[in-house]
């Protein structure tokens, strides 16, 4: 059995998917979601221990096809890191949707959106764990396409759900052709799509046109799918029409994928040594990454709507994770894992609390929570945690991350650009203290509707303030694991970390 | 049209001759061109050439919509299980050659189960798209003689059954 966990951990759920659909009555296919994510957990968790333990890479064999003419499911330090950050995060919010979706999607339809809830799922564990390009291609679809559903389901409620889902649709499949017409180059020219072969055919072609400009196809479709900036003006009405649990979901993993996707092509396929790849996509993505993370902080801190001001700053921590991928050093990458995983966990904490409240009070914005910090203190407490990991206050799982990201600058002598990191860092406080301004320092108004919570509604949310703190203040394995990721691009130099 | 001999002869002979045809792609598709989608595409043509020509809800009494959640998730699933079941037997996912005790029998079982989930989940969104879009054209009256007439012959024996 424990030589299938490879394939299980992409199967179940998507297995799962179509049993969902056909089951009446929500609890039951919210049952089969809950039973799925939490194996899937599971699953993720023994593998990310296996590969530890061992250190070696564990490949599945499609079908015992061998690769390059199999298909072959991999899981080195990388996947293995960020397979956990997914089905836990996918846990998490299941346990949470149960009352989000009943408060939220049409008793009639949640059949179909757990089914899509668990499509999602596994294509986001699917692009993670295969090792072939077009596979990769395939499970970005299922699922994006899944995605789109999911946020389509928020019209019950707000219909600008529909045209939000409809631009997330245009552009999120302009990301996935540009990926695949760069594929489309890459095949041409190597004959093989498996990702290591891919690897060691690149360097015979690597001095040609067509080379170059599949590596710019490839890396323009991602930064699409990532949201780097500016091509980000699909997330923020996407994550704040979406129903609340969906949001969750969605902006703890959806983008983190993607940047993981693009990580594993841009230093796994192409690598450091690539022709033109430090110039045009290092550069570029260091730039873009601190232009991006000024205006999600800035465009974050003039926002009302909750949903939309920590879509806003997701933007910004995206940004960060850029920068770290273009630093084009070990430190850098294992800055970009360890972001990755701390931003799920505290975009996590935040959007469940969030929801909670939007899920009661119909929309959650600064007027929703004047005052609220005495009517739901635990609510509020959650959503204060994964503020200040947002800024990356000592000893949260936030400020982790920026530490070896500014650390990773710092190695390279971009002394500007760590000051800036750390200048946008600093601004997110003022979003931050907005909040805490209105929810403790501010009276509630007269008339405003009376919040509560219970125990079901913030314990989702406090799991993940928890494991916000945990990884804040006991780092080593994480941050061990994150430069073990790391260096599966980026081979250590001795003496490094 | 319904009113058209013409079409409605020819259609009801066409009809099972095309899903024959697609069933001839469907199980031919291992040795000739062929395969679950274009097979899944062509058997849902017959049920779109069925309410074209004799109307919507004729066509729906044919292929009632509780059909189409059962056909994509049962392609689905028969799929995956195929898949399943080299797992069962000792081997990786999707390894067919244990499926029977000649490799290339169980390859050949495997490819047929599995094309067949593809075309069962092809055919049942096809019809699903048709149905779906057809319906929302409510004031689009274009297929719709024959839905007019059934709406009156429904609504006077709705309203007999009220004076009753």
């Amino acid at each position: 059995m424990m030589q299938h966990l490879p394939v299980l951990q992409v199967l179940l759920p998507l297995l799962a998917a179509p049993f969902a659909a056909l089951l009446r009555g929500r609890d039951l296919a919210w049952g089969v979601a809950f039973i799925t994510t939490g194996a899937a957990f599971l699953i993720s968790i023994a593998l990310f221990l296996e590969q530890r333990a061992l250190g070696t890479t564990l490949v599945y064999e499609m079908g015992n096809w061998a690769a390059p003419i199999g298909i072959v499911y991999v899981i080195d330090a990388a996947s293995a890191l960020v397979l956990p950050v997914i089905s836990g995060i996918g846990f998490v919010a299941t346990l949470a949707a149960r009352q989000l979706v009943a408060a939220e999607i049409d008793a009639r339809d949640h059949a179909l959106f757990y089914a899509a809830w668990l499509l999602t799922i596994a294509g986001m564990l699917g692009q993670v764990t295969t090792g072939d390009a077009f596979n990769i291609f395939v499970f970005l679809e299922i699922s994006s396409l899944s995605a789109y559903a999911l946020v389509a389901m928020g019209s019950g409620r707000d219909r600008r759900a529909l045209p939000a889902a409809f631009n997330y649709l245009i552009l999120g499949t302009v990301g996935a052709t540009f990926y695949v017409i760069g594929l489309g180059l890459l095949y041409m020219l190597t004959g093989t799509l498996n990702l290591v072969d891919l690897a060691e055919r690149l360097p015979q072609v690597e001095e040609t046109r067509a080379a170059f400009t599949a590596m710019a196809f490839i890396a323009l479709g991602l930064f699409l799918k990532m949201a780097l900036f500016p091509l980000h003006f699909w997330l923020v009405p996407a994550y704040a029409h979406a129903p609340s649990a969906v949001t969750a979901l969605m902006a703890s993993t959806a983008t983190k994928v993607s940047v993981y996707v693009l990580i594993r092509l841009i230093f796994g396929v192409f690598g450091v040594e690539f022709p033109g790849l430090a110039d045009a996509v290092g550069l570029l993505v260091l730039t873009l990454g601190i232009a991006g993370a000024f205006v999600g902080t800035l465009a974050a801190i003039v926002e009302t709507d909750l949903k939309k001001l920590f879509a806003q700053s997701s933007i910004a921590q995206l940004g960060y994770m850029a920068i770290g991928i273009g630093a084009m050093s070990a430190t850098g990458l294992a800055a970009a894992f360890l972001h990755l995983f701390n931003h799920a966990l505290m975009k996590g904490a935040l959007f469940l609390a969030i929801g909670m409240i939007a899920a009661q009070a119909g929309r959650a914005t600064m007027g929703t929570i004047q005052g609220a910090g005495k009517q739901i203190p635990i609510t509020m407490t959650a959503i204060l945690f994964g503020g200040l990991a947002l800024i990356g206050v000592p000893l949260t799982a936030g400020f982790i991350s920026k530490l070896y990201l500014i650390r990773a600058l710092l190695e390279q002598d971009f002394w500007l650009l760590a000051g800036l990191t750390f200048l946008s860092s600093a601004l997110a406080l003022a979003y931050v203290w907005k909040i805490i301004e209105a929810a403790w320092l501010q009276p509630r108004p007269k008339g405003a509707p009376k919040l509560h919570e219970t125990a079901s509604q913030y314990i989702p949310a406090w799991i993940m303030v928890i494991a916000t703190l945990g990884f804040g203040i006991y780092a080593t394995p994480l941050v061990q694991a994150a430069f073990a990721a790391a260096h599966v691009f980026i081979p250590s130099v001795a003496g490094a970390n | 049209m319904q009113d058209d001999i013409v079409i409605r002869v020819v259609a009801k002979v066409m009809i099972p001759a095309v899903m024959l045809f697609a069933l001839y792609v469907q199980f031919h598709g291992d040795y000739g061109p062929g395969g679950g989608f274009q097979a899944g595409v062509i058997f849902a043509s017959a049920f779109v050439l069925n309410a074209v020509v004799f109307g919507l809800n004729k066509g729906r009494h044919v292929w009632p919509a509780r059909y189409n959640l059962m056909g994509i998730c049962g392609g689905v699933l028969l799929y995956g299980f195929t898949g399943v079941a080299g797992m069962v037997l000792g081997k990786n996912f999707l390894n067919f050659n244990v499926l029977s005790s000649d490799p290339v029998a169980g390859q050949h079982l495997g490819i047929l189960l599995v094309e067949f989930g593809v075309g069962l989940t092809v055919a049942a969104v096809m019809v699903m798209l048709f149905f779906t879009f057809a319906g929302r054209t409510a004031h689009l009256r274009l297929l719709s003689k024959s839905d007019a007439h059934e709406r009156k012959v429904s609504a006077s024996k709705t309203a007999k059954k009220v004076k009753k």
